[in-house]
């Protein structure tokens, strides 16, 4: 019996966000015609590119730095049931109250009993992945809680009614001007007058959020580490909202993967070196908080950390999928990608887009409910050299391509179309060929060989304007 | 069966396969690196920290300008100058190392320097800090437990700190008696920061093996700040948007 519970399985269907309504090719149709959303990516991801690739340039060490943090993480999944209970272990000595959630039911479940047992009516957010891939916030909204998100971005996607599209930024699809029009329509008395200067936004955030932060006895936060042998968690921000989380209220209630374990106090001194370059693209974000169960008339004084497994146990079950659990939410695979650049972050129907989301979300949810993100690439291998962890995404890809239930044939003409991405030259004048295709008006009707056998089968997009290739010459 | 079984039955099935626990090359730097106090300068500057760096050997000060978004907090001016909410001047209220180092030559310079950020006002203090570093006109609010109401109201936040790191031009902060509660830096929209030269270390991993993991830790690196709208750093949100550094030795 206990063996068959203790069977790895997949995220549960009907709660959470990580399966689309719609195949990528499809969404992705949409996103291809907004050409205000695809200048807004463009341009952010431009700018991230740029920031992240000249802090990175100074240090010496980057890719020793990433070998380390490679292997950090490869130990780590070697050595999770020992860490996991280590880590217990210490938050539980140091004041804090560990729960296990198998699955997005079960941890809904407990922070909403958590957040009742408080008696607050409202609990104050900090941006999480984990928390968004369970979908707390609609579980607590049908118990009568109001969570309140607080970070920019978030709270610009709340306002608009809005979906995220990127793991960092998750207004990254929206320009200042659009921003200040969300924020006039929607932000309870704010200043008519607000212009689209980006400080001028978040000093109108700043005043909006301000009572909630005071007035807010329950937090919700996620944790981008927890380190084993100390059980200190840490928090990555920039703003601030994530220190008033974790120092204001009195009760804070963390989610966190059970992956995003770090084995000792020493070992973070790589990933606080890897992240904020990566991601932010600067040399430290502005606040990092790092806490250790309860310290006594500081911050909460009652502290619960719930460990989530939601399908990760079935990611690591698979020996070359399991590289997908390294990942840090850096964002740098999003930022690079050509493919993300221009559907954007909706296309990949799951809280997790681009690179790492076409491998990570399919092996949540089990390929068959996310057929079509495997493919949601060129295998270029930008996202591979981007990453600070070395996940080697594109033989990920290639690896759920052969998994997912598509017609045979539709294998091997990705085998072919690999081999021609793989091949500049030929992939430049197949790309072309398509874009001819475009402009003859066969919209739809498929690519030039060697790739039309994968477009038969599938109904692609119309090819861009641009190819990815002439985008990457050009950028 | 409890789910913290299930969820450890099923990690143990998933590596039953095997998974390899490769050894951790720590080629990376791991110092110990030469520090160099311009670079830290340079650094904080760079993320619109103000940083005022008090020369022992010059013996003045010398206030390099970075950003500060909304001016540099409040401006001098004639306020209540009352001193120091009836706390004796010589003591410290608690913490043993802080009390020390207020005997030394640095605090008139500090005193100046603070004089020069704030002019007149109220600053929330950690119990441990040295009174002697506020000038005249600026009201100590020692943190014996304040209201957050009365800590966000302040005029700003005196605190020392406990490491900082030149190469990223970080500050942390480890809640010890001259660094107080998390609360009290991060709601006045004004910190002002008093690092001791011997304090700075050249890289992150040096600061990791300076500091005690289980005391709360706030990393600072510059003022509030967001890249959340079109991925460009704009200071100012939650956090203090005006953060002040006072470097000494
Ligand atoms: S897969 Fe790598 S690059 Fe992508 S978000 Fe994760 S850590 Fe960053």
């Amino acid at each position: 019996m206990s063996t068959f519970l203790g069977m790895p399985v997949h995220a549960p269907r009907g709660v959470g966000h990580l399966r689309g309504d719609e195949s990528f090719p499809a969404a992705a149709r949409t996103a291809l015609g907004d050409s205000q959303l695809r200048r807004n990516l463009q341009h952010a991801t431009t700018t991230i590119r740029g920031k992240s690739g000249r802090v990175i340039a100074e240090l010496p060490d980057w890719q020793e730095l990433r070998s380390a943090g490679s292997a950090l993480k490869a130990s780590t999944m070697a050595r999770l049931p020992e860490l996991l209970e280590q880590l217990e272990e210490k938050v539980t000595a140091a004041g804090g109250v560990v729960h296990w959630a198998a699955d997005a039911n079960e941890a809904n479940q407990i922070v909403t009993d958590l957040v009742r047992a408080t008696g607050s009516q409202r609990v104050i957010k900090v941006k999480s992945m984990a928390t968004q891939e369970i979908g707390l916030n609609e579980a607590l909204e049908a118990a009568g809680i109001t969570p309140v998100e607080t970070d920019l971005a978030e709270l610009i996607v709340q306002l608009g009614n809005d979906k995220p599209s990127h793991i960092l930024v998750p207004a990254i699809h929206r320009n200042r001007s659009e921003i200040r029009e969300i924020f006039l329509r929607a932000m309870p008395g704010v200043d008519p007058k607000l212009t689209d200067d980006p400080p001028v936004l978040a000093g109108a955030a700043r005043r909006y959020l301000r009572e909630t932060f005071m007035s807010t006895t329950v937090a919700v936060s996620g944790a981008n580490f927890a380190i084993a042998d100390t059980g200190t968690l840490a928090v990555v921000e920039s703003e601030g909202n994530g220190r008033m989380c974790l120092t204001l209220p009195e009760t804070l209630i963390t989610v966190m993967g059970i992956e995003k374990l770090v084995p000792t106090w020493q070992d973070l001194e790589v990933f606080l070196q890897l992240l904020p370059r990566a991601s932010t693209g600067e040399r430290m974000n502005p606040y990092t908080s790092m806490w250790t169960g309860v310290t006594p008339g500081d911050g909460p004084q009652n502290f619960h950390l719930v460990l989530l497994d939601n399908g990760r146990t079935a990611v690591l079950a698979d020996e070359v999928g399991r590289q997908a659990l390294h990942c840090i939410r850096c964002s740098a695979c999003l930022n690079v990608c050509p493919v993300y650049e221009r559907t954007g972050g909706h296309a990949y129907g799951s809280v997790y887009p681009g690179p790492i989301g076409a491998i990570l979300s399919p092996q949540l949810t089990g390929v068959e409910d996310n057929a079509s993100l495997p493919y949601a690439s060129s295998l270029c291998g930008a996202c591979f050299d981007a990453c600070p962890v070395k996940i080697d995404i594109p033989s990920i890809l290639v690896h759920l391509r052969n998994q997912a239930p598509h017609p045979r044939t539709e294998a091997a003409v990705m085998a072919a179309a690999a081999y021609t991405m793989d091949h500049p030259r030929l992939y430049r004048s197949a790309q072309r060929a398509a874009k001819l295709s475009r402009i003859a008006g066969r919209r739809g009707r498929g690519l030039p060989p060697p790739l039309n056998g994968w477009s038969a089968s599938r109904d692609l997009p119309a090819p861009p304007k641009e190819t990815f290739r002439d985008w990457w010459r050009n950028r | 069966m409890s789910s913290k079984n299930i969820i450890l039955d099923r990690i143990r099935a998933a590596l039953a396969s095997g998974a390899e626990s490769p050894e951790i090359p720590r080629d990376y730097r791991r110092g110990p690196a030469e520090v160099d106090l311009d670079l830290l300068v340079e650094r904080l500057v760079d993320y619109k920290a103000v940083v005022h760096r008090l020369n022992p050997e010059k013996s003045g000060i010398e206030p390099v300008i970075g950003g500060g978004v909304e001016g540099s907090g409040p401006q001098a001016g004639v306020a209540d100058a009352r001193p120091l909410d009836g706390v004796e001047a010589e003591g410290a209220a608690g913490g043993g190392s802080g009390g020390e180092r207020a005997a030394s030559a640095g605090a008139a310079a500090v005193r100046a320097a603070i004089a020069d950020i704030l002019g007149a006002g109220t600053v929330v203090v950690p119990p441990g800090l040295p009174l002697e570093w506020l000038p005249d006109g600026v009201v100590g609010l020692v943190d014996d437990g304040l209201s957050a109401e009365r800590i966000a109201a302040a005029d700003g936040v005196v605190t020392a700190a406990a490491v900082a790191v030149v190469e990223t031009g970080t500050i942390v902060l480890d809640a010890s008696p001259d660094q107080g509660r998390r609360i009290i830096s991060l709601l006045p929209d004004l910190h002002i920061c008093v690092l001791r030269a011997d304090q700075v270390v050249a890289s992150v991993p040096e600061a990791v093996a300076r500091l005690d993991p289980t005391r709360p830790l706030t990393w600072i690196s510059g003022p509030s700040a967001t890249s959340d709208i079109e991925l460009n750093r704009v200071e100012g949100v939650h956090g203090p948007r005006n953060l002040h550094v006072i470097l000494t030795g």
